[in-house]
């Protein structure tokens, strides 16, 4: 990436967003380099996919600036990998897995798509997409059959398959069983590496991504703290970002606990920046 | 309203068992081979349009689209203007409408529901305000088709619109696949996904226009949801779904006409017999029968 004279695939400057007449956060700034993770993470309806959609290009800044790849963001680059949340899978949706990744290289594209040097090599990037992932083995079964887990690394290979420099991830983990939450951060982090990808994960949970992220954003009540993960998920950064009395728990086996939130998020303080999920 | 079939049935001779002559008698007559010509058009369409129908869970705001296209079509002959015209001002708009308001109303049974009555009442009363003669067979027509009273002209039109409806599917087929599989995706890779939805409600108001003719507007959407559901169990390869989804298409269309040829009852009783029952087996036979499972791993 330094040959191309960028280090930093995205950067934000005191950024903030405002949605209607609602602040959702401001003040954030943060860079995302390549080969690294960034983990978004912040009680439900802080405004953590809204940081994705800014990027994306999908919300605009109300202040501060925005570089993404060397430009503002814009809606719709295929140098962009993104797997929304997989709420919606459709245990009946009668199309295999392949199928789907396909559209991640050609979905954009007007009119039927007929065969040729163009198409051919679009398949190659599948497999070569579904082989990084994992998921070759099952890419032709209908994927509303697969089990979480499989799902995932579908839709993962699908952000992979136009070749993207960046990889926003909206709660990859959740709804995953202990092992996959741990084999599929892994499979991120080494993914990230291998091509230099800057990866952006939002996440609910710290635990099964501690050992990979390099990077934390933590979003509450309106702000935005950015930091190693060491300084952010600490007692003082958590409470004076909450500006409450938070604690945050270490268990024998090195897992972190954020204690103290629970309050905060059923009792929000007069900001009204907190509920809604800032769609 | 007393339900009259004159122009939806005929009785054809009995068939014998030499398939040459059985299909030479079918096609003697020219309404019978007008009626193929259309029937066949029509099914093509349905098969297409259906399958992402199926796939994008519209098949009763698609429905709701038809039935309010019966009160354009009703409205068109009261004030004396052709009921193809009303019927693609209403559907396509209908559709159109729909697809603006968005996802959050038109995905509420209720609201489609209320909808769809109420455009069946206006149609009514637009018939019972016509009043002339033959408007209750000319309402008849609107909603179970009038397959075997098709003329050439009207086979010009139907080619005519199912072309465009194809054409326009073939332009943004795989933007639709996208958009109907991974919307989120699709929206941030630059696929206007709000707009497209508007766009594809707007197809299917044109392919259920101009398939009043052949199914009518109350039983399109045998014939658009049944062949692409059988489909999608059969194959979860959107390419080879959709074909699959025409030939079911097709076939069920030849068989009921000549069903209806042989036997005197209406088409589209036929027609919708035969995607009830297809439907069924294809349900019953759905968990894994082996063919089956040797067809998805080919196809």
């Amino acid at each position: 990436m330094e040959t191309e004279g960028i280090t930093e695939l995205a950067c934000l400057k005191n950024v903030g967003v405002r949605l209607g007449d609602r602040t959702i956060w401001s003040g954030a700034s943060l860079c995302l380099a390549p080969g690294t993770v960034t983990a978004v993470l912040g009680p439900n309806g802080s405004g953590k996919s809204t940081l994705l959609r800014l990027l994306l290009g999908l919300v605009p800044p109300s202040s501060g600036k925005v570089q993404v790849l060397g430009r503002p963001p814009k809606h719709g680059s295929a140098a962009i990998g993104y797997v929304p949340q997989r709420s919606g899978i459709d245990p009946d949706l009668p199309v295999r897995g392949r199928d789907l990744v396909l559209l991640g290289a050609n979905g954009t594209r007007w009119g039927w798509g007929l065969p040729g040097a163009a198409s051919r090599r679009r398949h190659q990037l599948v497999d070569k997409a579904l082989s990084a992932v994992g998921a070759t083995a099952y890419a032709n079964r209908a994927i509303g059959r697969l089990s979480g887990g499989e799902q995932q690394r579908l839709l993962l290979a699908q952000a992979l398959v136009s070749e993207p420099r960046l990889l926003f991830l909206d709660e990859p983990l959740t709804s995953l069983d202990i092992r996959n939450q741990v084999v599929i951060s892994q499979l991120v982090t080494n993914i990230a590496q291998e091509r230099h990808i800057g990866v952006l994960m939002v996440t609910h949970d710290i635990n099964p991504i501690m050992n990979v992220v390099d990077q934390v954003v933590y979003i509450a009540r309106g702000r935005v703290a950015v930091g190693r993960p060491a300084d952010i998920i600490t007692t003082t950064a958590l409470s004076e970002l909450y500006d409450a009395p938070v604690e945050v728990v270490h268990d024998h086996r090195g897992r972190v606990f954020v204690v103290g939130l629970e309050a905060e998020v059923a009792h929000p303080h007069d900001h009204g920046s907190t509920g809604g999920n800032g769609r | 309203m007393t339900p009259t079939f004159l122009l939806d049935t005929v009785v054809g001779p009995a068939p014998s068992l030499n398939l040459v002559d059985d299909i030479a008698g079918l096609l003697h007559y020219q309404f019978m081979r007008n009626a193929f010509e259309a029937g066949t058009i029509v099914a093509i369409v349905a098969g297409v349009i259906g399958y992402f129908v199926v796939l994008r869970g519209l098949s009763f705001a698609g429905h709701a689209v038809s039935h309010i296209g019966y009160a354009g079509a009703t409205g068109a002959v009261l004030i004396g203007v052709a009921p193809l015209g009303g019927l693609l001002t209403f559907t396509v708009g209908a559709a159109m409408a729909m697809g603006f308001l968005g996802k959050r109303l038109w995905g509420r049974d209720v609201a489609i529901g209320i909808v769809m009555a109420f455009s069946l009442g206006l149609g009514q009363l637009f018939v019972t305000l016509y009043k002339g003669s033959g408007s209750t067979s000319q309402s008849n027509a609107i909603l179970f088709g009038e397959v075997l009273g098709i003329s050439r002209g009207d086979i010009v039109i139907t080619l005519g619109i199912s072309s465009v409806t194809l054409l326009l599917i073939g332009i943004f087929y795989r933007q639709l696949l996208f958009a109907s599989l991974a919307a989120e995706v699709a929206e941030a890779r630059g696929v206007r996904v709000q707009e497209l939805g508007v766009v594809f409600l707007g197809i299917t108001g044109l392919a259920v226009a101009q398939s009043v003719q052949v199914t009518g507007v109350l039983l399109i959407f045998a014939l658009l949801v049944a062949p692409a559901a059988i489909a999608q169990r059969i194959s979860t390869r959107p390419p080879y779904a959709i074909a699959i989804s025409v030939v079911i298409a097709v076939l069920f269309t030849w068989t009921a006409l000549t069903l209806a040829y042989y036997y005197g009852y209406p088409v589209s009783f036929f027609l919708t017999a035969i995607a009830f029952v297809a439907y069924l087996v294809t349900r019953a036979a759905g968990s894994t029968p082996a063919w089956m499972t040797r067809l998805r791993g080919r196809a």
